[in-house]
């Protein structure tokens, strides 16, 4: 194994934390299921190509201009959907990640169903480690503030959260968007690292994929997150030897967790320095994984 | 105080409330009393914005209430809900802290969590116990300090006694009282009736989305009709 393969690998790895981050602030801390978030990342993986190729802005700006436009579909598509109940909202999503899709398989400007090749690479793993340090960053400063514990509350109870005063369609508006920034981002990413970009890459199985690594880590933890993410993009290279028969043995894995740990890796606790310390400090004894949600 | 009008409300084809016209002073303890279906619960969601109303008015200190959750909250109307509805997965605290959560006055909320303790010591001992693993008269503990937590002026009370053990229902209507000792005022919505009555200063009785009956609690519960219809039915019922 040489190193570019094993940077490719990470840097896939980092690209799905940056994604699975954003839908970890929807699934796991507001309670919305998500089936279509591979279509905000094509938004942003398209917009961020187009205004960094055609219009040429420089790089980082085409990033963030992938990451809002994403967010700003979000925003339509919210006011449309938010008001419906959790299953219903669930469908809906799953429909819009197949129409963007599709729109972009017939849109001939960005190539169809062809793709669009010759994208010059920009993305290496330093591109990538920042973005989801500052992606971590911000969700563990969210999640910890006042509106983080007003999202946490409208997962926990929607109704309760209502007679406390706290505007429950207002934060899933905000949830939603940030979480469609964080799938724009990554998607913009994406593209620059593969250096071709095709609607295929967004389709139902990547919104799958990354609804399991979010159960997967554990409802409502980042850190568990995290470790679902880079495990589960590094579980089928690890298992490339078995050809054909990886898929089988990577479904196996997560179904063998799921059973195991029905609350996920993690199981809504964080990872934390005063965690690692205490476990350091008296090894063996008391777990000292910290609460997340504190 | 609050002051409803004419108050229907509709869910689909079902007339749920038709016409109630209720008023709460400040200060008192007014209870609504009724069977399971006649729209107590209605009632007390129109108030606080949860259920939308067709027709009718509601206002509060004499001027018409928002109709969205969080503005009804804003004007100093907090809700404690049927089946205590407590954010389970957090702390005792955070859901205390949640309570706080439209204000801003961080003396005023440490004021408020020290009353709260007082008034539930039982909560202070399990602080910082995930809210979940608490039993079922805890719960309606923290469901009720929780609402305090808003520094609300008019207290909507769902249904506080439902499943408690009969120790508990106790403890929990003479906390009602301790709140209104505080100032605050409080509209119950009960099945207990006889433990509503017992507590309030003025009832309604709720019948099929109309107000039936009104008074002094004092006088409903020596009513012959309501002995009947609703003590009565509380002795077979709750044994």
């Amino acid at each position: 194994m040489d190193w570019f393969y094993i940077e490719g690998v990470l840097i896939l790895a980092g690209i799905n934390i940056i994604a699975v981050l954003g839908l970890s602030l929807l699934t796991g801390f507001t309670g919305l299921f998500s089936f279509g978030h591979a279509g905000f990342m094509a938004v942003g993986a398209y917009t961020c190509v187009y205004f960094g190729e055609r219009l040429g802005l420089p790089f980082i700006a085409a990033v963030i201009a992938g990451g809002l436009s994403a967010g700003l579909v979000s925003l339509f598509i919210g006011r449309l959907t938010l008001k419906l109940k959790g299953d219903y909202f669930c469908i809906a999503t799953l429909g819009f990640g197949e129409a963007i899709r599709l729109l972009l398989d017939n849109l001939q400007i960005f190539g169809g169903a062809r793709g669009w090749p010759g994208i010059p690479p920009k993305v290496d793993l330093t591109t990538v480690v920042i973005f989801s340090l500052l992606g971590i960053i911000f969700l563990v400063f969210l999640i910890n503030s006042r509106h983080g514990r007003a999202m946490i509350a409208v997962r926990e109870e929607e109704l309760a959260a209502k007679v406390m005063g706290i505007d429950v369609y207002r934060y899933k508006v905000i949830s939603l968007f940030i979480s469609a920034v964080y799938a724009g981002v990554a998607g913009g990413l994406l593209g620059y690292y593969l250096t071709f970009l095709q609607p295929k890459l967004f389709g139902l199985q990547k919104s799958t994929e990354y609804t399991i690594m979010v159960i997967f880590g554990g409802i409502g933890s980042i850190s568990g997150s995290v470790l679902a993410a880079f495990f589960l993009t590094v579980l089928p290279e690890i298992l490339r030897s078995f050809a054909v028969w990886r898929f089988v043995i990577y479904g196996a894995a997560v179904i063998f967790i799921m059973i195991a740990r029905p609350q996920g890796l993690m199981g809504g606790k964080e990872i934390t320095l005063k965690g690692i310390t205490s476990i350091l400090k008296k090894p063996g004894k008391n777990r000292a994984i910290r609460s997340g949600e504190v | 105080m609050l002051e409803i009008k004419d108050l229907h409300v509709y869910y689909g084809g079902i007339h749920a409330l038709k016409g109630v016209s209720i008023s709460v002073e400040k200060g008192e303890i007014v209870t609504i009393i009724g069977a399971n279906g006649a729209g107590k619960s209605t009632l007390l969601n129109a108030i606080s914005g949860i259920v939308k109303y067709r027709e009718g008015s509601i206002s509060f200190k004499g001027e018409p209430l928002p109709k969205l959750p969080h503005l009804v909250v804003k004007r100093g109307i907090v809700q404690v809900p049927e089946g205590r509805l407590i954010f389970a997965n957090l702390t005792v605290k955070d859901n205390l802290m949640l309570g706080a959560y439209l204000r801003s006055d961080v003396n005023g909320i440490k004021r408020d969590l020290e009353m709260v303790y007082e008034l539930f010591p039982r909560l202070k001992e399990r602080e910082k116990q995930m809210a979940g693993t608490l039993s079922g008269g805890e719960q309606q503990m923290l469901a009720i300090g929780r609402g305090l937590m808003g520094n609300p002026e008019l207290v909507l009370m769902d249904e506080p006694s439902l499943g408690l053990a009969p120790l508990m229902v106790q403890t929990i209507f003479k906390v009602i009282k301790d709140i209104k000792s505080m100032g605050k005022t409080i509209l119950l919505v009960e099945q207990n009736a006889y433990k509503a009555l017992a507590t309030a200063d003025r009832a309604y009785v709720l019948e099929q989305g109309r107000i039936v009956k009104s008074g002094r609690a004092q006088d409903l519960l020596d009513d012959p009709g309501i002995k009947e219809s609703y003590l009565g039915v509380k002795v077979n019922n709750r044994g």
